[in-house]
């Protein structure tokens, strides 16, 4: 672990949870210390995003816990529930901006909806929200009208528009061209040291990842295989952490789907079944 | 044999099972819409945005089926009316048929079809692209915001289409009873004021569109909000919406009709 677990923001503790009988976790634990960034990575499917679901309590683990600021979050009223999101922000994998309303009133959403501040007031912070972002130019457009890159980065002023004391990014650079994939992660640094914030990304995007985060938790079939800086991570002879660091075909993860039969077999039963039908 | 039985037994039970279930989900979050309508009061700006799409973009339909509905009726009335020489009652055959049947139910189904539809596509969308569960992050309950809303409005919306149904049929069936067959406007309108009864059929008219205000909106908001999160999901609940709503809206008309004229 990178910190005493006193200081960390996000304390996870043998978190399991399934699907009803499908295991998605087994036996989690980890921690995000306060002005970090923290990545979980690993293929798609082994539990990231249902990790950052656990956290902001949208999903109720099977076993263990995970605490948020010292709180329990299972464990919270709904109200409670509530009042800690409103200190959390996230980043959802396309963004996913409010269609029918226009990129300045998507960063306005939350200062309209969780505070009385008076308009004008709102106009200047949204702008100042977007001006971070480099989308200042933007607020009239409407959520159609952006790139992808630029719909991440919309997304990400309205994560922020409230400062929250805890970022999620789920998937921030999937679909992202290099540019915009430099840019985002720029950004996901810079605010995090800018609003004093802890951050958390969810990705499998390990080169661009591994340059702004502070520390990293690879996770396979719902368990923790690997932790440690991303120099420890570049420099990780563990088989399943150089598969996927060096993004080899072939290793821990098999590239072949499992199946009960061998090649051959499989071949030959096939013939079989086509022959008898004629 | 028996397993097959069995198998059948057991399919039928899982379909009752799994119906049974849904229908009391649905109720709770019937219930869950009426607890979290606080915010389409307090703030009713929501509201009226919700009325001008699911109501004010639904006249056109509403209006030219009223018309025509109406005009059919005038046509279909004097060429029954004048068989036994009561003409005149025209006015009072085409008002009656709007006000107490056809304007509320033709207006329902149209409704379902034009504003059911799109209320489901929408929160389904919504939640395909994972912008309710953006909400729930935002700490903003998405039945209060999203949800609560758009019921409301529909059952705002849908009275008032209903009347407006109504009116255009008659000004409809108007247009061809007297104007083109040449009853007499006179008889047509005074003997209309004399039969139709404010409480009896006006206000039963009303309460009839407004049941099936409840009834569209209830199930267009489910639909979406419980439709999978894909493409097929989405349309599967689009459709869904207009056929369950749409014979819910005659299996209502015909209990409501059962307790409200019962020829007294």
């Amino acid at each position: 672990m990178i910190s005493p677990s006193s200081d960390s923001l996000v304390k996870i503790s043998n978190l399991s949870f399934a699907y009803a009988s499908r295991p998605v976790l087994t036996g989690i634990n980890m921690e995000i210390p306060r002005g970090k960034v923290v990545a979980i990575m690993g293929a798609s499917g082994c539990g990231k995003t249902t990790t950052l679901r656990l956290i902001g309590g949208q999903i109720k683990p099977t076993s263990g816990e995970v605490r948020v600021d010292g709180k329990v979050v299972h464990q919270m009223s709904s109200d409670g529930l509530y009042q800690l999101r409103r200190r959390m922000g996230m980043l959802f994998q396309f963004g996913a901006l409010f269609t029918d309303m226009s990129v300045f009133d998507n960063v306005a959403f939350q200062m309209r909806e969780h505070t009385d501040l008076p308009e004008d007031l709102i106009n200047d912070l949204v702008l100042m929200k977007l001006n971070a972002v480099g989308l200042r130019g933007a607020h009239d457009l409407m959520p159609s009208e952006l790139s992808g890159g630029m719909a991440r980065r919309v997304a990400l002023a309205r994560a922020i528009a409230l400062d929250p004391m805890l970022m999620m990014y789920d998937e921030p650079f999937a679909g992202l061209d290099p540019i915009s994939m430099g840019i985002v992660g720029d950004l996901i640094r810079k605010l995090n040291d800018a609003l004093g914030a802890s951050s958390i990304i969810v990705t499998h995007d390990v080169q661009e990842s591994l340059k702004i985060v502070d520390y990293v938790y690879f996770v396979s079939e719902g368990k923790v295989v690997a932790e440690g800086t991303p120099e420890e991570i570049k420099a990780s002879k563990a088989a399943y952490v150089h598969q996927f660091v060096w993004g080899e075909a072939d290793g821990p993860v098999p590239f072949h789907y499992p199946t009960s039969q061998s090649y051959g077999e499989e071949i030959m039963t096939q013939s079989a079944k086509a022959a008898s039908r004629g | 044999m028996a397993k097959r039985l069995v198998a059948m037994l057991t399919n039928l039970g899982n379909r009752v099972t799994s119906a049974a279930w849904r229908l009391g989900f649905a109720s709770r979050f019937f219930l869950m819409i009426l607890v979290h309508s606080g915010t389409s009061l307090r703030r009713f700006h929501l509201t009226i945005r919700e009325i001008y799409f699911a109501g004010a973009l639904s006249l056109i339909i509403i209006l030219v089926s009223g018309l025509f509905v109406g005009m059919v009726l005038g046509l279909q009335g004097y060429d029954t009316l004048q068989r036994y020489g009561s003409a005149e009652a025209l006015g009072v055959l085409v008002s009656l048929s709007l006000v107490r049947e056809l304007g509320p139910v033709v207006s329902a189904l149209l409704f379902a079809s034009r504003a059911g539809s799109a209320i489901t596509a929408e929160i389904g969308l919504m939640k395909a692209t994972e912008q309710l569960s953006a909400m729930e992050m935002m700490a903003v309950n998405p039945i209060a915001r999203v949800v609560a809303p758009r019921f409301w409005a529909g059952v705002v919306s849908m009275p008032l289409l209903a009347a407006l149904f109504s009116a255009m049929g008659i000004f409809g069936g108007y247009l061809v009873g007297v104007k083109l067959i040449g009853v007499d406007e006179g008889s047509f309108w005074s003997q209309m004021q004399a039969s139709v009864d404010f409480r009896e059929d006006i206000i039963n008219g009303v309460i009839k569109s407004f049941v099936f205000g409840v009834i569209i909106s209830w199930i267009a908001v489910f639909e979406g909000y419980d439709s999978e999160p894909t493409a097929e999901g989405v349309s599967g609940a689009t459709t869904r919406t207009v056929v369950t709503s749409s014979l819910a809206v005659l299996a209502a008309d015909f209990i409501l009709t059962a307790f409200m004229f019962r020829g007294a």
